[in-house]
């Protein structure tokens, strides 16, 4: 076997997968010139690392030669590592190869910065466009927006990609000024605007002329570095709610900081902040489908989010007054804020309740967490509790109670926590 | 006390509701013939299928369900589980018997049920999507095996189909013993008598020149891209349980290359 192209894989896959972007979902891109794949609706994970991340797409450098020296990244200018390039046909048959057995949904392509930002920009784009034009490829495409890249290169990248992404990474202009000082906010965000006004604009010619070309279909998302600087839960929450309503952005991914890094200007930890990161995306994912708002996760009396309990349950606790909930009236947004009911319990339970008085018996058939959503609701108004509890005895319950099962990740954390001190 | 038997297809399921209806005797079981156990009680009636009668009660269903509760149905004949033809005359004996759609009633028991098992086999039908694995042959086939839970192979074709538009391509149903094969045209479904294996191998004779270097760049690829710091063995076997590593490339042993 060519060991050559092994070497670069290793060098360039394992140098891309600090990014945490996975999704291959959002696309509209139908095989309809009989070619070769089709990235209409939802993506698919092909594959799943040994640590629980989905794989759906070859996410490689092209590169990891990089003129930055930003201090959270593995690949910087002053580390230590071996140095690879692909070139674009190796990277086009890579796809192509993996795409035909079924490995992957596309290709994710991100690199270090070689040059300048507008050559490393014109080569992503390259690929992208050698994909489509010459393999008649259907299949998605992610591509890296490289900061300082021109206008003209980020507009031509998204008539190929399905996704674009310009990666914030740290979540104020200070800590980017400490860690990344080549970097700023300024370069990051107007790339970020252009994709926007692009896409929309695309969306406005769509809706005129059918034939009018699209531009990146799944929109663009972004990821910030969670644990490398000192923000706080607050002001990352706060970030993402900004992105989300003025760069109308499909999602912003956080990535638990894992120290690659012996720079000096890194903080020192032994594990990546994973509980963290994790209540960090329930939180995000609390703001998008179950309508809360950043304040009422976290305000600036409480700036971070409770490791041992999930953002809802916290919410709820802090805000007894507004249950118990009768399920058989409440309103959808109401029993959707009930700890143990999610999305699609609280569609059921609105929907069976037209046919009939719905009882405990039902909700647990549908899926309801009972022992969590116990403490919050009445059924024809009867409940499932014997006596009053308040909040703390509540926390302890579920916590500690009868079929509690404490979290495997808690655990594994405070494990490391141990064998640290 | 009414036991039928059919012949194990969807239309003869169909079938037997309409005769059921017609002689108005409520099967009290109801088997496919082969497996059928007569009963020492009661009365068994064989159903020869008829795709006119099952196309009645299809298109009498049509009127009282959307698309998707009948597509719910079709998934609940495929999920294969003990007493799934009672559970689809139940519910069709529902949805018959209520003046409204029955859609959404999550409090009766069979909606409820068929909901489940439908999600089940979308469930099976998605994992077969992701964890197909194609190996080209040498004459440019591109084939994978597969033996699910559920017969999902009718529900994956079209998916394949959409993708891998300009390749031939199979996938075989190890269990169940047939196959889809794509011509570049058409999807036709195959039978083959091949010898009884849960793992049908290719052999390496029979495989492309290049198929050993991609899968090896596969394995390599799914090698580096874990992190070992985040290491969750739990979370990595819910995603994927054990029982479906024999059709993916990078659960196998590695070879030394």
């Amino acid at each position: 076997m060519d060991s050559r192209i092994t070497d670069k894989l290793t060098i360039l896959a394992d140098a891309a997968k600090y990014d945490v972007s996975c999704s291959s979902s959002g696309g509209k891109r139908k095989n309809e010139n009989k070619g070769l794949g089709n990235a209409e609706g939802m993506g698919i994970c092909h594959s799943y690392t040994e640590d629980g991340r989905c794989v759906s797409l070859l996410k490689i450098l092209l590169t990891n030669y990089c003129i930055y020296d930003c201090a959270y990244c593995v690949t910087r200018r002053s580390n230590d590592v071996k140095r690879a390039a692909f070139t674009v046909q190796e990277v086009v048959d890579l796809t192509i190869n993996f795409y035909r057995r079924n490995y992957i949904e596309g290709l994710f392509l991100s690199s270090g910065i070689f040059k300048n930002s507008d050559y490393t920009m014109e080569r992503l784009v390259r690929v992208a466009k050698k994909l489509r034009q010459e393999h008649k490829f259907n299949g998605y495409i992610h591509l890296k927006t490289i900061p300082g890249a021109s206008e003209e290169l980020i507009k031509e990248a998204g008539l190929y990609a399905d996704r674009l992404s310009v990666n914030i990474e740290l979540p104020t202009e200070r800590s980017l000024q400490q860690l990344a000082p080549e970097k700023n906010y300024a370069e990051i965000l107007l790339p970020m605007d252009t994709i926007k006004q692009q896409v929309v604009q695309a969306m406005e010619e769509k809706k005129l002329f059918k034939s009018a070309p699209v531009f990146a279909p799944a929109g663009q998302s972004t990821q910030l570095i969670v644990g490398a600087s000192a923000e706080n839960d607050h002001q990352i929450l706060q970030l993402s709610n900004q992105l989300y309503q003025d760069y109308n952005l499909k999602r912003v991914y956080y990535s638990g900081y894992v120290p690659v890094s012996s720079d000096s200007r890194m903080p020192i930890i032994t594990a990546p902040p994973i509980i963290r990161e994790n209540r960090i995306y329930q939180a995000d994912w609390l703001m998008r489908f179950y309508g809360f708002s950043v304040q009422e996760l976290v305000d600036e009396q409480q700036p971070n989010l409770e490791p041992d309990i999930d953002p809802k349950l916290a919410w709820a606790l802090r805000n007894r007054f507004i249950f118990p909930v009768e399920l058989n009236t409440a309103d959808y947004e109401l029993i959707l804020r009930v700890p143990g009911i999610g999305v699609k319990s609280a569609q059921k339970i609105v929907s069976a309740r037209r046919f009939a008085q719905l009882n405990f018996d039902h909700l647990r058939q549908m899926g309801v967490v009972l022992k969590r959503a116990k403490y919050f609701i009445t059924c024809q108004t009867k409940s499932m509790l014997r006596q009053e509890f308040d909040s703390l005895q509540i926390r302890n319950k579920i916590l500690f109670g009868d079929g509690a099962k404490p979290s495997a990740l808690l655990r594994q954390q405070l494990d490391l926590f141990r064998q640290a001190g | 006390m009414y036991s039928y038997t059919y012949d194990g297809s969807f239309e003869g399921l169909l079938t037997v509701v309409f005769e059921a209806y017609e002689r108005n005797a409520w099967p009290t079981g109801i088997a496919q013939e082969q497996f059928a156990q007569p009963g020492i009680f009661g009365e068994t009636i064989a159903v020869v299928t008829s795709e006119q009668k099952a196309n009645r009660v299809w298109h009498g269903l049509r009127k009282k369900l959307s698309v998707t509760a009948q597509q719910a149905l079709y998934h609940t004949y495929l999920w294969e589980q003990p007493g799934f033809e009672q559970l689809i005359f139940d519910y069709i004996r529902l949805a018959f018997a209520q003046e409204a759609s029955i859609e959404g009633n999550y409090a009766a028991p069979c909606v409820l049920q068929v909901q489940q098992a439908a999600r089940q086999v979308y469930r099976e039908k998605h994992r077969m999507e992701a964890f197909v694995r194609f190996r080209k042959t040498a004459d440019d086939l591109f084939y994978a095996t597969i033996s699910p839970d559920y017969n999902v192979l009718p529900l994956i074709v079209q998916h394949f189909e959409k993708r891998y538009a300009d390749q031939r391509w199979a996938i075989y149903d190890t269990r169940r013993r047939y196959g889809a094969y794509y011509d570049l045209t058409a999807t036709s479904l195959i039978e083959l008598e091949l010898p009884h294996q849960r793992h049908a191998t290719l052999h390496a004779a029979a495989l492309h020149g290049e198929e050993d270097k991609y899968r090896q760049l596969w394995q390599v690829y799914f090698d580096q891209v874990n992190i070992p710091e985040r290491r969750n063995p739990k979370l990595h076997l819910r995603h994927i349980p054990r029982r479906y590593w024999k059709y993916l490339s990078e659960k196998q042993p590695r070879t030394a290359h």
